[in-house]
């Protein structure tokens, strides 16, 4: 008898799974790209899932402009690929005002950049089911999310109206107006997600790994300087301080972490020293006044 | 932490806050080395201003971030945990232990290789600890682990612990419950959660996590037993490529292998497993594959594919076990969206066992299946599927059921056995066509359903239609409401459960009749849509038209011809609709009469033009 399925295997498995499933019930789906690793193993799932046919969706992009250099030259890279259709969309309304992190906040900028961005792509292009890379063990609130969650016309996700999830079977029947937010990676951890890249070759942008980069402190965190719209407080001054990001974001809202991790074995190594959530260089969740919470009811991922 | 290939084991934890569960989970993930730096941090400073345990580490918060989200009426089902060893990764499925407790249980369990009972060793076993075995065993947890906690608060007596343990073997005994592992501990202070007590000389069996660390799980009775792939979705990504994508949900799949398709019956071979760099060798139950066949023979998603020796069963009707989570209770009669793997049909429970008391573990006979309760039900599908009973196969034996109209999940069911084979009914073919018998009759069959409140009109506009059609020279009948309630439904009542049932009655008469070649007008107030489109449903295509009578509510209550309203009204009558039952107007009526603007001649008139309409329709 062959050996059963170590632990990445069964997430894997588990991912292609609600790949499939969403993909036979939906009727236009599409994958939610961010550049970040979570989307990068995501996309590598969808065409595992689906080879040797092309994963019968897109990837869309909600471009916010304030992603790293890195980040855009990754997203050029994938779209030249051929593997993926790539669709950006950049919200109108933001691009107009000049929505920027620093004249507006992290708050208004996330809320008008992403979630009003977010709906606007998915009513243009008509939509019905996204795939998200979102993981339960990201932040508390996250931990009782289903894996298929419905949305209503207006994008809302209304807590009370959430179905029960039993072993391997989702609803994914939706009424009318409704969409779908699939999450294949809701059982995976931060680590899982390393291991994944790491077992399978799978590309992420540099920027996960350690270099020399000019930064400076800011609220306790190290931002870095990526190009001229950077805008310096007073006594600040860009320094290279060797580092390296656990999550990639808005440039200017994505705390570094000072490292030596040059490679992939060299920071699972290092996470296995010094253990802090992702979360923590993410300035959007010590926002306040916004809370997880309010922003998915809002309509944000 | 390695990272060497590593094992998954899912767990459920069972028990109320006060038995210590938030705690002994946060013990674990703390002890385990999985709760990250700053939000230990942040455990500190909680522990000092919100803590219970006078400013030491109250481990509870580290998982109870849920009182707020309770606070604001978010429901919680189940949360999910994280963490790992150097030879597993758990993934911990934590129910609150409120009101909506069997819903969440279930739900949690139905996922879990293993479940821990908590129990307070003060308290003993208690109703709740027979509830959570009794669900636990009624979905098919294998493993089951009693942790006995607080035992500082006994003193470590080895007596009461044994006493405890006792007590719940005879329990588990009595449900039919594999022998459960009894460990006692102290959550608070990590006694035999990780690390060994100093306390209990006499206990030398395992701590809870070296026990979660060891014990064989693995998943896979499924990985002994014959090959299902049940079919997900087919990959043509050109016209010489069919793939069929699925998880395997028993045994194992090879290049080579013979198989058998169900429900269609259909024999292959299996040519390749696809996969990106090189096709695999083998795929196991858990696996997600894509495989060729070396025949060209039709499936579809929803087909199993199994092992040619020993394929699944097909068949149209079961016993089940129901776990309702609605809040609108089950109607028997009433048609259920019904999905099963990749296979979705309709389906009717016909007949309700009996209920379960999860406490007293006794069986009540019941009408109906209000939220929470679980029931022993008979279902009938409309068309067979291939299945496997629950207890051999949880991807072949569980299922939910679906509001047709809402689309939320209403139920969760876990197949029995079948009650008949498929293969063995087959419908009485008869000599005599309908078509032939709508000849002889001369005219086209039809159901003409006038729906709509008590008072709308509907038996006067359906008595001038009837002479207008039979002036014409058509046969038709009336089945009237009021009239049937005397006759063939006479034993039913106005609950919402005998209403879906006195629709159904009046739906399948009509369908027959139609077979007779008549023309039926039917005058049912029929208040809830699902029972109209089943009714549809029955009947041939082109064949059903649904007449809305519609008269707002104030005016059929202003005219009350048989003073029903002010007898609902005063409350003399229950269950009346409009008053006290509702009533679902038709979304998209093939007709719809405002009574306040046509008089009755007139609504006639339209419904025979609406016939004419669809007659000169199905010609062209």
């Amino acid at each position: 008898m062959a050996e059963p399925l170590d632990h990445l295997q069964r997430l894997e498995s588990e991912a292609i799974h609600i790949l499939r499933e969403v993909v036979a019930e939906a009727e236009r789906p599409v994958m939610l790209y961010s550049i970040g690793k979570d989307s990068a193993a995501m996309a590598h799932l969808a065409k595992k899932a689906f080879y040797p046919a092309k994963p019968p969706f897109p990837l869309l992009h909600i471009d916010t402009t304030w992603k790293f250099q890195a980040m855009y030259a990754m997203r050029d890279q994938v779209a030249q690929s051929g593997e993926f259709e790539l669709l950006v969309y950049k919200n109108k309304e933001a691009e107009a005002r000049g929505i920027n992190p620093f004249d507006h906040g992290a708050a208004l900028h996330t809320e008008l950049w992403k979630t009003e961005g977010l709906k606007q792509a998915l009513d243009l292009y008509g939509f019905d089911a996204a795939f998200g890379g979102a993981r339960r063990d990201e932040e508390k609130s996250r931990a009782k999310e289903r894996i298929i969650s419905v949305r209503s016309a207006n994008h809302r996700w209304d807590p009370k109206s959430q179905r029960p999830e039993l072993w391997r079977l989702y609803n994914a029947a939706r009424g009318p107006g409704e969409t779908l937010r699939a999450f294949p990676l809701s059982n995976w951890t931060e680590r899982d997600v390393w291991r994944y890249i790491q077992r399978e070759g799978i590309e992420v942008a540099p920027l996960y790994f350690a270099a020399e980069r000019p930064v400076v402190v800011r609220d306790g965190g190290l931002i870095m300087v990526d190009d001229h719209r950077m805008r310096l407080g007073p006594g600040e001054t860009p320094q290279r301080l060797k580092v390296r990001f656990r999550t990639l974001g808005c440039y200017p809202l994505s705390g570094a972490v000072e490292s030596e991790a040059e490679t992939l074995e060299q920071m699972l190594a290092e996470m296995d020293r010094s253990q802090t959530s992702e979360r923590q260089g993410r300035l959007i969740d010590h926002d306040a006044a916004a809370s997880m919470e309010r922003k998915k009811v809002e309509g944000y991922f | 932490m390695t990272d060497q290939p590593k094992s998954l084991l899912r767990f459920l934890t069972c028990g109320s806050v006060d038995d210590g569960k938030s705690t002994l989970i946060g013990r674990l993930l703390y002890d385990a080395g999985c709760v990250y730096d700053d939000h230990s941090a942040a455990l500190a400073a909680d522990s000092k201003t919100v803590g219970t345990r006078g400013g030491e580490l109250d481990f509870a918060l580290l998982v109870d971030g849920l009182s707020a989200e309770r606070e604001q009426g978010i429901t919680i089902d189940v949360a999910y945990r994280y963490f790992e060893t150097a030879q597993r990764k758990f993934i911990v499925a934590d129910a609150p232990g409120h009101e909506q407790y069997t819903r969440n249980m279930v739900t949690g369990a139905s996922t879990a290789d293993l479940a821990i009972l908590l129990i307070d060793a003060r308290k003993g076993v208690l109703a709740q600890t027979r509830r959570h075995a009794l669900l636990v065993h009624l979905l098919g947890v294998r493993h089951v682990v009693l942790a006995v906690n607080k035992m500082d608060l006994v003193q470590w007596d080895e007596t009461v612990f044994n006493n405890v343990s006792q007590s719940f073997s005879e329990v588990a005994q009595r449900i039919g419950l594999a022998a459960p592992v009894a460990i006692p501990l102290a959550a608070p202070q990590g006694d035999n959660v990780v690390k060994r007590s100093t306390h209990a000389p006499w206990y030398a069996g395992p701590t809870l996590l070296d026990y979660l660390n060891r014990v064989e799980v693995e998943t896979d009775s499924a990985l002994a037993q014959p090959l299902r792939l049940p079919v997900q979705t087919v990959l043509r990504p050109h016209l010489d490529f069919r793939g069929f994508a699925g998880m395997v949900a028993a045994g194992e799949v090879r290049p080579g292998q013979e198989v058998r398709l169900a429900p269609s019956g259909a024999r292959t071979r299996i040519a390749r497993l696809v996969d990106t760099d090189q096709d695999l060798q083998v795929g196991v139950a858990g696996q997600s594959v894509t495989v060729t066949f070396t025949d060209d023979v039709d499936c579809a998603r929803g087909e199993v594919i199994c092992a040619a020796s020993d394929p699944c069963e097909a068949a149209d009707q079961f016993d089940a076990h129901l776990v309702w989570m609605s809040d609108a209770p089950l109607l028997p009669g009433r048609p259920y969206g019904f999905k099963l793997g990749a296979q979705k049909v309709s389906a009717q429970v016909t007949d309700i066992r009996h209920k379960l008391n999860v406490n007293s573990m006794e069986r009540w006979a019941a009408k109906t299946l209000e939220l929470n309760e679980i029931g022993l039900v008979s279902l009938a599908l409309d068309r067979p599927i291939a299945f496997a009973p629950y207890e051999q196969n949880k991807d072949l034996g569980g299922f939910i059921l679906i509001d047709r109209i809402a689309q939320t999940t209403v139920a969760a069911g876990m197949i029995r056995f079948a009650l008949r084979r498929a293969h063995n009914i087959h419908w009485q073919a008869l000599d005599i066509s309908r078509e032939k018998r709508a000849a002889a009759m001369g005219q086209r069959p039809a159901v003409i359903w006038l729906t709509g409140l008590s008072g709308a009109g509907k038996s006067t506009i359906a008595n001038i239609l009837e002479k207008k059609l039979f002036a014409e020279g058509k046969k038709t009948l009336i089945l009237d409401g009021d009239n049937i309630r005397h006759g063939l439904n006479k034993d039913l009542g106005f609950s919402d459960a005998d209403r879906v049932e006195n629709i159904r009655r009046v739906a399948e008469v009509a369908r027959l009749m139609t077979d007779a070649g008549l023309i039926v007008i039917v005058s049912f107030i029929s208040p809830f849509r699902s029972e109209r489109d089943l009714a549809r449903r029955l009947m041939a295509e082109g064949e059903f038209f649904e007449v809305f009578i519609d008269t707002p509510l104030e005016a059929a209550e202003r005219r009350d011809v048989k003073g029903l309203y002010s007898k609902a009204r005063s409350g003399q009558l229950k269950h009346f609709t409009g008053v006290s039952s509702p009533y679902e107007p038709p979304e998209a009526p093939d007709l719809r009469i405002e009574t306040e603007r046509l008089a009755p001649d007139q609504a006639a008139d339209l419904i025979l033009d609406m016939l004419a309409n669809a007659r000169q329709a199905g010609e062209a």
